[in-house]
């Protein structure tokens, strides 16, 4: 509430996601990869699985090598980040919290994304851009806000498992486009879901959100909106004609 | 052992690593964020030995700025969190709304919230570069409507400050000339960059509202300096000067619209104390910079004059204590107030230069509102760039002064809008919430919808004036103490009717803007102003606890931030604000403080201090 636009929160609602006090643990391991670095200016990977990483479109990258030589600066006044969480490395950043989905689970989430963002003529399903690996990071994520959405994700997953093997004696992932369609119809949208639906349609909306984050953050998902900026120009022009036009401006 | 940093080629960098080789500079200046970089600069281009201490680590733009990084290369695709309250990538180190180890209370009752940052240059690196200035009716509120207090200087006192600040740091805007809404001097200013969609829109719409929508100003260059010409109109008289800011000119591109402006700019285009001012400062070689120094009590002799300051080196957690002949303090508006009232000596038992008890009073924030709106108009628009200078192209200013005057508005101080929206990147939560819209939209209908969504939805915020009260103020917490063992900052707060009131007249006019537009409010129109207004301390431009005036018993500083009780002590920092207008206000900070160094430089000449 600035002068700088909010930022939306990840999880909706008015809270910022707390931290959780737990979270130095995974940056211990990496300052030690970062003396190691130095030390042997070797590059180092990210703490994602290189394929993963790929998946959602994050190239993996050397860790930083630790600032200047200790010849040319004291110690402590050297610029760059500590690698803490109020202080992260903003050119390598990573996400190294363990990752809390199953394999199965995984497997009923890419099913859902791809439900939710299936691919078309202008761009391809959520799962193609790492989307599920997404919602695995952010439920995974040591803050109490998404800890609390771990529980809703994990419920929502054992709970659409259930509907589909009640409905049509399969689990979600193996079930038909049709019989996909019937379950999600009933809990897409909360104001109009039945009483015994309402839980299902939060869980629902959690992942479309999530889904919705992923997908249209990657190269993809951008050019299917038509986000044409973060590109250097020398000039910044008025809008073109066509806009003008749109909206009555000429 | 001074060492040179290599982290700028071309500017000798120089941190002090061991201050026990020098003991003595002429001044110390606390901070280096807005007042404190400028104070620095302003000294040290006039020749004297400056020290700054700084609380934060070192902090180089240059190789720190994620430049062109997108979320979803940043964990949880940049959200925010705790710690990053502003989002991953946000220039903030060490802060956010609360700083590791150093907390603040708030009395019962209190809700105020105080965000810093703890890095060389402060806040300076991630804060919204709107930069206007305060008008003629700013510096006399109590004259034209009998409530606060007027302020010891007017508007033409600042005016050449402010002309040469903008001149010195970059500012873009118009050359429009409204009422309280002062245009620069020919030439000052840069150019404004061409309206967006979505601001042509909305100055239509404000059309037959009689709202004035236009350029906004901002600490950007749309274009480079010229450093053949402004370093010579900026400082005539000064060749040292002149050099290092040539030099500084040289080194700073304009901007290539893209990258939000938040996470700093590598390129220098847009003002941050670490890229404007500290270089040229450091390359005058009167300069050290010592960063983790958290400076706890300015310290006095037995004439009360100021003799230096004890900090606390970070770093090995040690008490160290540097004297100078002069002390500035621009540790910002309520940590300068902490360190005054953590002051003590038997001379000054409720703090240095605190003879009139108001050091931690009248402290103030601004107003603020917003409302959002999703426009249909806007939907499906043709894909074009809209980054732009990543803060707003336009603004509106406050239009309605004469109607405030003659009471029929029943709130006394105005507000500006800032506003925005449209096809700008997407981030995590862009889009969220596409259920409420779409009826629940998934499958490749939810596709559709986000093409047809993205980019119609704009905000509006209101920015206004708060005017002083005896209720708000910070004072020393009894209880509590910081990791470093300083006792920590109370702060106490109530907002009056005419702040509740002025949220409320925001929150009815975004509607009216956003209606005018064809659009739907996306939140609640609260006639209750009380649960529109944001919290103290929100907006993040508290200023006053140490304000300026004519008389030492009704004021902390003399209209040039000079302590009435410690001649040497001087404030450059929002702490001196008697009011705080709807102008956002750290311009005011940037050309006030020149303005002290000016009479700091005079001071020390006349032989009266130091
Ligand atoms: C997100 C955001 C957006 C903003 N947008 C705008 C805007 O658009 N326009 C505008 O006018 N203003 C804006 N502001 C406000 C602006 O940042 C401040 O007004 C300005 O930075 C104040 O300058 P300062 O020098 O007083 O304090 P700061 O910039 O905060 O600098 C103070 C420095 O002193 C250091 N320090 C603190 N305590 C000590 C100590 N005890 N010892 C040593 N050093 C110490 C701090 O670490 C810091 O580096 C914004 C702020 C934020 C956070
Ligand atoms: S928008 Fe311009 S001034 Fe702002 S960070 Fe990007 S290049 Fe720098």
């Amino acid at each position: 509430m600035s002068d700088a636009p909010e930022l939306p929160n990840t999880d909706g609602t008015d809270t910022p996601i707390g931290a959780d006090e737990s979270a130095p643990v995974t940056l211990k391991r990496r300052d030690a990869l970062r003396v190691l670095a130095a030390a042997a200016t070797l590059p180092v990977l990210d703490g994602l699985a290189a394929g993963e990483a790929e998946a959602q479109g994050t190239t993996p990258r050397p860790a930083a090598p630790a600032a200047a030589p200790a010849t040319q600066a004291p110690t402590g006044v050297t610029p760059g980040p500590r690698g803490t969480l109020a202080d992260p490395d903003l050119l390598y950043p990573r996400t190294n919290w363990p990752r809390r989905l199953t394999t199965a689970e995984m497997v009923t989430i890419t099913a859902l994304c791809d439900v939710i963002i299936p691919a078309d003529e202008k761009s391809p399903a959520a799962s193609a851009v790492g989307a599920p690996s997404y919602v695995n990071e952010h439920v995974s994520a040591p803050y109490d806000g998404n800890q609390r959405d771990l529980v809703r994700v994990r419920g929502g997953i054992a709970w659409i498992n259930l509907e589909s093997r009640k409905r049509f004696s399969r689990d979600f992932a193996r079930l038909t486009a049709a019989q996909k369609t019937a379950i999600c119809d009933d809990i897409c949208h909360l104001p109009n879901a039945k009483p015994e639906f309402r839980a299902a349609a939060r869980f629902f909306d959690l992942v479309r959100d999530l889904t919705a984050t992923a997908f249209y953050t990657t190269d993809a998902g951008m050019k299917d909106i038509g986000y044409v900026g973060n590109v250097a120009m020398p000039k910044f022009d008025p809008p073109p004609p066509a806009v003008l036009r749109q909206l009555g401006l000429e | 052992m001074i060492v040179a940093h290599p982290s700028l080629p071309g500017v000798r960098r120089v941190f002090l690593s061991n201050p026990k080789a020098q003991t003595e500079y002429d001044v110390i200046v606390v901070g280096s964020g807005a007042g404190g970089g400028m104070a620095a600069y302003q000294l040290a281009v006039a020749g004297l030995k400056v020290l700054v201490l700084e609380a934060g680590r070192n902090y180089d733009p240059v190789r720190e700025t994620p430049m062109f990084k997108l979320p979803r290369e940043a964990p949880l695709r940049g959200a925010g969190y705790r710690e990053k309250p502003f989002g991953f990538y946000d220039a903030t180190v060490d802060g956010g709304w609360e700083v590791p180890g150093e907390p603040y209370t708030n009395a019962p009752g209190t809700d105020f919230r105080w965000w810093r940052a703890r890095m060389l240059g402060g806040r300076t690196n991630h804060w919204g570069r709107i930069s206007l200035r305060m008008g003629e009716y700013d510096f006399k509120p109590k004259t034209r409507d009998g409530l606060g207090a007027d302020w010891p200087l007017t508007y033409q006192d600042l005016a050449p400050y402010y002309d040469r600040t903008e001149m010195l740091i970059g500012v873009y805007g118009g050359d429009d000339d409204l009422e309280n809404t002062p245009r620069s001097s020919p030439g000052v200013l840069q150019p404004a960059p061409a309206p967006r969609a979505v601001e042509l829109l909305a100055k239509k719409a404000c059309g037959p509202l009689k709202i004035p929508v236009i350029p906004a100003h901002l600490a950007i260059m749309t274009k480079r300096q010229d450093a053949n010409t402004l370093p010579k109109r900026i400082h005539p008289d000064n060749p040292l000067a002149q050099r290092v800011l040539a030099q500084s000119m040289r080194e700073r591109q304009a901007c290539f619209w893209a990258t939000p402006c938040g996470n700093g700019c590598s390129i220098k285009a847009n003002f941050q104390s670490t890229t404007v001012l500290l270089p040229p400062a450091l390359a005058t070689g009167n300069v050290d910079i010592v960063p983790d120094a958290m400076v706890r009590e300015v310290t006095v002799d037995r004439t009360g004059k100021a003799t230096g300051v004890s900090y606390i080196d970070k770093r090995t957690r040690t008490d160290r204590h540097v004297k100078a002949r002069v002390v500035v303090l621009a540790a910002s508006a309520a940590e300068t107030a902490r360190i005054l009232l953590n002051s003590k000596s038997e001379q000054a038992p409720n703090g240095v230069s605190n003879s009139s008890g108001l050091v931690g009073k009248y402290l103030m924030d601004t107003v603020g509102a917003g409302l959002g709106g999703q426009i249909p108009i806007l939907e499906n628009l043709p894909p074009h760039n809209t980054d732009g200078a990543s803060g707003m192209h336009m603004y509106m200013p406050w239009w309605l002064y004469q109607e405030q005057l003659a009471g029929k508005l029943g709130f006394a101080r105005g507000y500006h809008i800032e506003f925005g929206g449209g096809r700008s990147m997407p981030g995590n939560g862009t889009f969220s919430g596409l259920e409420t819209y779409t009826q629940g939209a998934y499958g490749k209908r939810l596709k559709e919808e986000a093409r047809r969504y993205y980019g119609s939805f704009m905000w509006f915020d209101g920015r206004g004036e708060m005017i002083p009260n005896e209720d708000s103020y910070c004072d020393i917490d009894p209880d509590t103490v910081d990791q470093w063992g300083i006792p920590v900052l109370r702060f106490h707060w109530k907002w009056s009717e005419h702040e509740t009131r002025q949220a409320a007249h925001m929150q009815k006019t975004f509607a009216e803007i956003i209606e005018a537009m064809g659009g739907k409010l996306t939140g609640r129109v609260e006639t209750d102003g009380s649960r529109a207004i944001a919290r103290g301390g929100q907006i993040i431009h508290e200023v006053g606890t140490c304000r300026m005036g004519d008389d030492p018993r009704t004021s902390v500083v003399n209209q040039y931030g000079q302590s009435w009780d410690v001649k040497n002590l001087f404030i450059t920092d929002g702490a001196t604000f008697v009011s705080n207008a709807d102008k956002n206000p750290t311009l005011s900070i940037l050309a006030l403080a020149w303005r002290s160094c000016d009479h700091l430089l005079d001071e020390l000449q006349k032989r009266n201090i130091g």
